[in-house]
């Protein structure tokens, strides 16, 4: 079994590399990546991308000082920018983690058990995800306050039932198979059955999944960020940037023109890579690529 | 299937109960007290404490909740806290200028998503399909917000051919005002013979109504791309083709009519969830719906109309999620039986 799994990544790998998109959307995100890791050294003006101002050169147009031209209060652009795909990046990571670590645990006991608990649990997931997940978010920052951790919430509320429904998804088919009969022969108690035996073999699609969602999540932190219900002044968010070049727009294009181009080329990466993913691993797909 | 109709109305129930304890919670959740923001910063503490027990916020939560429900199902949302008129009526008179916009950005959805799609399909693998495909992602991806914004700086700052916003033009509307009939400009214009609000009319809706529709064209075009590409491998697609059937009719006619099933559902959730894209757009846009009435409202602190909002943008798409899923299990069998 394990062997037919690694030729199958090696498969789906060479099949994600074929697709010039998703090698794109691939290199995007590696760049992303280095950006928000090392932006105090890849940033010109490290400390206007923290929130310094310098209103002696406030709105000035792209220039060779100033790659992206300055905003309102004087910040280079280019460097704020570069932060803020620091605070897009791990806000993301931090809501995916939440959603997994909620909602997968939750979808692991539903598929187990099965009954009543799985009823319960799937009728709750089921409600949640009935409501716009936007709009929930909204409601619930617009209730809370503004700020960066009751973004993050509002975020994780609508989000966590698809993984519970994807894990529970997994685990049904998974509890049937061979090696969890075996440890339950051993004696291994359910806890050590559901924990060491089936949840390391759901991890591939919630990995998947969540990487897919990434880019969503940066899409809904920056739609929050637009309307001030997200990470506040000074940090420096890409929603919050374009909402602050509203009042510019027709004079000073650049201050929104470029963090929204960072918001949309973001997305587009995770989209673009979360389609070539779906590609490589949809066998009815992968049939027609070996027939050409 | 009767039994699956009364199923999904009570699961509707459910999820209508679920969704006002959650806006109570929310509501209850908000910093600050409700009596004090309703009557504003003046209020003298015993004016407070009256209000408190005239809103009955001094009786045990279960209560409160039993009122909040009963007021609810009497259509009474509360007053709105910067107008102190009812919140119920505030939304009905925004309502129709959101309606436009959705209606508007819905066609143009569907007139050029599902040809795209059905194209894409067509030559599948080739240059086209690549360039579609892109284009559609693309779509799906831009934040709204973003993109609205770049029309207005392309389309009336660069070239000066479309309004940066509004429902119509100033002068027009005081010159050739448009008599009410459904409180959709375009359509009464249309039938007044108001043809000049009419092309102002028009040329106010496109940018706003091209932007909310971007991300349902995007949606309905990989849709339409994916189920076609499946009909198109069917047998009777081969049939059709050796029959004589010119391509167009093979694909326009036979293989679309069993495609539309998923794009319609999808067309459908697109529309449900443009209620959300309003916010944006309508603010960018200077559109006087649901959206702005809303953002305004979030802004100035007016709970009142943030939780009716919710409640009544959660409940149509809710309502909406049925009937499209109704509409699914008439037309496919199978689904009634899981």
């Amino acid at each position: 079994m394990n062997e037919g799994k690694s030729r199958n990544y090696a498969r789906a790998a060479n099949l994600i590399m074929r697709n010039p998109l998703t090698v794109f959307g691939l290199a995007i995100i590696v760049v992303l990546f280095l950006l928000a890791l090392f932006a105090p050294y890849i940033a010109p003006y490290p400390e206007q991308g923290q929130g310094l101002s310098n209103l002696q050169e406030r709105l000035r147009p792209p220039s060779l000082i100033h790659p992206l031209g300055t905003d309102n209060l004087g910040r280079d652009l280019l460097s704020r920018i570069i932060y803020g795909a620091r605070v897009s990046l791990k806000a993301a990571i931090i809501v995916v983690l939440i959603v997994i670590g909620f909602g997968a645990p939750l979808g692991l006991i539903a598929g187990y058990f099965g009954g009543k608990t799985d009823e319960l649990i799937m009728r709750f997931a089921d409600m949640i995800l009935a409501f716009p997940s936007l709009l929930l978010a909204i409601a619930i920052v617009a209730s809370t306050g503004p700020s960066l951790l009751n973004a993050l919430v509002a975020i994780s509320v609508p989000w966590w039932p698809w993984y519970t429904r994807l894990v529970r998804g997994q685990v049904i088919s998974l509890k049937e198979m061979q090696f969890v009969e075996s440890a339950r022969a051993l004696g291994a108690s359910k806890l050590r059955i559901m924990f060491r035996h089936i949840l390391p073999n759901c991890l591939s699609p919630i990995i998947v999944q969540g990487t897919l969602d990434m880019g969503y999540i940066i899409l809904c932190l920056a739609s929050l960020g637009f309307l001030g219900l997200g990470t506040q002044p000074p940090t420096a968010d890409w929603g919050v940037m374009v909402n602050d070049g509203r009042a510019f727009l027709l004079t000073q294009w650049w201050i929104s023109t470029f963090p929204g181009a960072a918001i949309f080329v973001t997305v587009l990466a995770f989209n673009l890579v979360g389609d070539g993913l779906r590609e490589a691993l949809d066998p009815k797909i992968r049939w027609r690529f070996q027939r050409a | 299937m009767l039994r699956y109709v009364l199923k999904r109305l009570i699961w509707l129930l459910v999820v209508l109960f679920g969704l006002c304890v959650v806006t109570f919670t929310l509501s209850r959740v908000v910093p600050g007290d409700p009596a004090a923001a309703y009557l504003g910063p003046r209020a003298r503490p015993e004016q407070v404490e009256l209000v408190r027990k005239q809103l009955g916020l001094d009786r045990p939560l279960y209560i409160q909740f039993a009122y909040y429900l009963r007021d609810l199902s009497r259509g009474n949302f509360g007053e709105s806290l910067r107008t102190h008129r009812p919140v119920l009526q505030g939304i009905l008179d925004h309502l129709p200028a959101s309606l436009e916009l959705m209606f508007a950005a819905i066609t143009i959805a569907l007139l050029f998503g599902i040809p795209l799609g059905v194209l894409s399909a067509k030559k599948e693998n080739r240059f086209v399909d690549h360039f579609i495909r892109l284009f559609s992602v693309a779509n799906v991806s831009v934040p709204s917000f973003w993109l609205g914004m770049i029309f207005q700086i392309i389309f009336f700052r660069w070239l000066g051919i479309l309004p940066i916003g509004g429902r119509i033009d100033t002068v027009t509307a005081l010159l050739h005002p448009i008599e009410k009939i459904t409180g959709f400009n375009i359509i009464d214009a249309a039938l007044t013979g108001n043809w000049e609000a009419f092309w102002s009319v028009s040329s106010h809706l496109v940018l706003p109504a091209i932007t909310l529709g971007a991300y349902s064209t995007g949606l309905i075009a990989r849709m339409t791309r994916s189920t076609m590409l499946e009909v198109l491998r069917e047998d009777y697609i081969t049939t059709a083709r050796s029959l004589g059937l010119s391509e167009f009719e093979i694909h326009f006619v036979h293989a679309l009519k069993n495609a539309i099933g998923p794009t319609l559902t999808a067309a459908g959730l697109c529309f449900a969830s443009m209620l959300t894209g309003t916010f944006f757009i309508e603010l960018i846009f200077f559109w006087p719906g649901l959206g702005s009435y809303t953002i305004n409202a979030i802004f100035l602190n007016d709970y009142p109309v943030i939780m009716a909002v919710t409640i009544l943008m959660a409940l149509f798409y809710v309502v909406v999620n049925l009937f499209v899923d109704l509409l699914l299990a008439i037309a496919d069998p199978r689904i009634r039986v899981q």
